[in-house]
């Protein structure tokens, strides 16, 4: 198992207020790994440090140190472009552009400059077919994404996500905004993908976390409490207020 | 009284409410529309206004106002541009944005004899634009820009945060985000933010009256060249536009048919705002089609 991303004593404060104190957490590649804890625990917060998405905040100090495939992402020479293009995210509300499926999904690629046309064609429908929406979307590629179901836009989303061939996807409660259904059917599309990508989700839904991940890593007031396989975390946690979020005591 | 009967008597004080809008909108419109159509024909819109006799038209009060319009927008509307995506992605809250937002407050509810008078000071006598198109252009910029700008920031306030983060998130820049999803996404409402501001502009007389001024010259509709005294074209001519029309005819007009002429006016001011509107809503329909296809 190799390390893809390396959080090492990350603290992060917004003014005064220390949001994050010293976070250090690895993510193995080709795994699906689990943010949880109570809201507020920093969870979101520590996963949008990972392709730097809280640069723009007024008054954010980010200390420490992160890596992605052995380079400093906060590093003056990193190329944020060439970052989340490695690094990809999908959000809790699914924010499909107000474009056609299709120019969603080829969005990233014309951004990095991709001209030719049947590359591009052939990305959309494969990146499409991995996020399980080629079907509902292929003789629909014009449509307007907006006018979709909410699971579905989710779907472009990720497809979206997927369509630059991103090492890592970040995943922020990608199935809290929508219906069981529409959920189960995401978790399904990433069960069958994360034997491609590297996938870093934050969720508060417990049972998801337990059904989906290879890796939990529990957060609480700022502090990773524990990491590990989700297996073993889930069935013998190793410090008491893990089980007892676990068992539902809190949160 | 039970919670039903309040909410039914709620309801129905909202409908009369609704309904005295309606019908006040309703009979302001249709009482123009029904003492003017009347009135119009080929003949009124084709021939020059008279000076002293009965029977002239408005030909030139029309295009005037139309030329004015376009121009207005054309100054007007990359400044407010500009300023809205400032102040709706790039400004800080601090002072000194909260200082801009209330001077464009306190500008968008100045009157517009005020706007008028200053633009008289300033185009007309300081830059020596004397009473012309262009000087009346520029001052409707003035009375133009405030509401264009807040229009046009709300419609851009209005695409959802996800959107830009989104944008953000597969690796494009502020700017690229700006203008590649977030402007596209807000064009329906910059359009309405253009169409609301444009019936404003076309009906606008006190800011013209000493801007554009009140006579027509000799305009020659064969002569396309810009630079030519009688081109229709021309910025530095005096231009009266339809509103300013109908204040005339009614205050020192003295033709017998000043009422008629006025009445056919107004029905053809508020006809072409409709026409206007409903045309700019199409094409705004179609340019947001042709922006969000596949390409």
């Amino acid at each position: 198992m190799t390390t893809i991303i390396s959080a090492k004593d990350v603290h992060l404060s917004y003014g005064d207020y220390e949001a994050l104190h010293g976070i250090n957490l690895n993510f193995q590649e080709k795994e699906l790994t689990a943010l949880i804890g109570p809201s507020g625990c920093g969870k979101s917060t520590f996963l949008r440090c990972l392709n730097r998405m809280n640069d723009d905040i007024e008054n954010i100090k980010i200390t420490g140190e992160i890596k992605f495939d052995k380079q400093d992402i906060y590093s003056s020479k990193m190329d944020l472009v060439e970052l989340r293009k490695e690094v990809g995210m999908v959000f809790q509300q699914p924010a499909p552009f107000p474009f056609s499926v299709y120019d969603n999904v080829a969005y990233g690629l014309k951004i990095a400059g991709v001209k030719d046309k049947e590359l591009i064609d052939q990305r959309v429908e494969e990146s499409l077919k991995q996020a399980a929406i080629w079907k509902e979307t292929k003789d629909n590629l014009k449509r307007n994404a907006q006018a979709f179901s909410g699971g579905q836009q989710q779907r472009i989303c990720i497809a979206r996500a997927l369509a630059v061939r991103p090492k890592v996807v970040l995943l922020d409660e990608p199935t809290s905004a929508l219906d069981p259904i529409s959920s189960s059917e995401i978790e399904e599309t990433l069960m069958d993908l994360k034997h491609k990508y590297t996938f870093i989700m934050v969720t508060h839904n417990l049972q998801q976390a337990g059904r989906i991940s290879d890796q939990t890593a529990f957060l609480m007031n700022g502090d990773l409490i524990e990491a590990g396989p989700t297996e073993e975390m889930f069935i013998a946690p190793k410090k008491q207020i893990t089980s007892d979020y676990l068992n539902g005591r809190f949160g | 009284m039970d919670a039903k009967k309040r909410d039914k008597l709620a309801t129905i004080i909202i409908y009369i409410l609704v309904g005295i809008v309606v019908l006040i909108l309703a009979g302001i419109v249709g009482n123009i529309l029904i003492s003017g159509i009347p009135h119009l024909s080929w003949h009124f819109l084709t021939s020059e206004a008279s000076s002293y006799q009965a029977g002239g038209g408005v030909r030139d009060q029309l295009f005037n106002s139309l030329y004015l319009l376009i121009l207005t927008t054309i100054i007007s509307l990359p400044i407010a541009l500009g300023a809205a995506i400032y102040l709706a992605e790039y400004a800080k809250d601090n002072w000194i944005t909260n200082l801009i937002r209330t001077t464009i407050q306190i500008l968008s509810s100045l009157p517009s004899i005020v706007v008028g008078l200053f633009g008289y000071l300033l185009f007309v006598v300081q830059f020596g634009l004397g009473f012309s198109i262009i000087s009346g252009a520029l001052a409707l910029t003035f009375f133009n820009l405030p509401i264009l700008t807040s229009n046009i920031e709300e419609a851009i306030k209005g695409v959802p945060q996800e959107q830009r983060e989104a944008g953000l998130a597969l690796g494009l820049s502020n700017w690229k985000t700006i203008r590649g999803i977030v402007l596209p996404a807000a064009l329906p409402g910059i359009l309405t933010g253009i169409i609301l501001s444009a019936g404003r502009i076309f009906g606008e007389a006190a800011a013209l009256i000493y801007t554009a001024g009140q006579s027509g010259s000799t305009i020659n509709y064969a002569d396309w060249n810009p630079l030519s005294p009688t081109s229709p074209l021309n910025v530095m001519r005096p231009a009266e536009t339809l509103a300013v029309h109908i204040w005339k005819v009614n205050t020192e007009g003295i033709i017998p048919d000043a009422t008629i002429v006025s009445a056919a006016t107004s029905a053809l001011l508020v006809i072409v705002v409709i026409v206007f509107n409903l045309g700019a809503r199409y094409l705004g329909n179609k340019l947001y089609r042709k922006l969000t296809a596949a390409k």
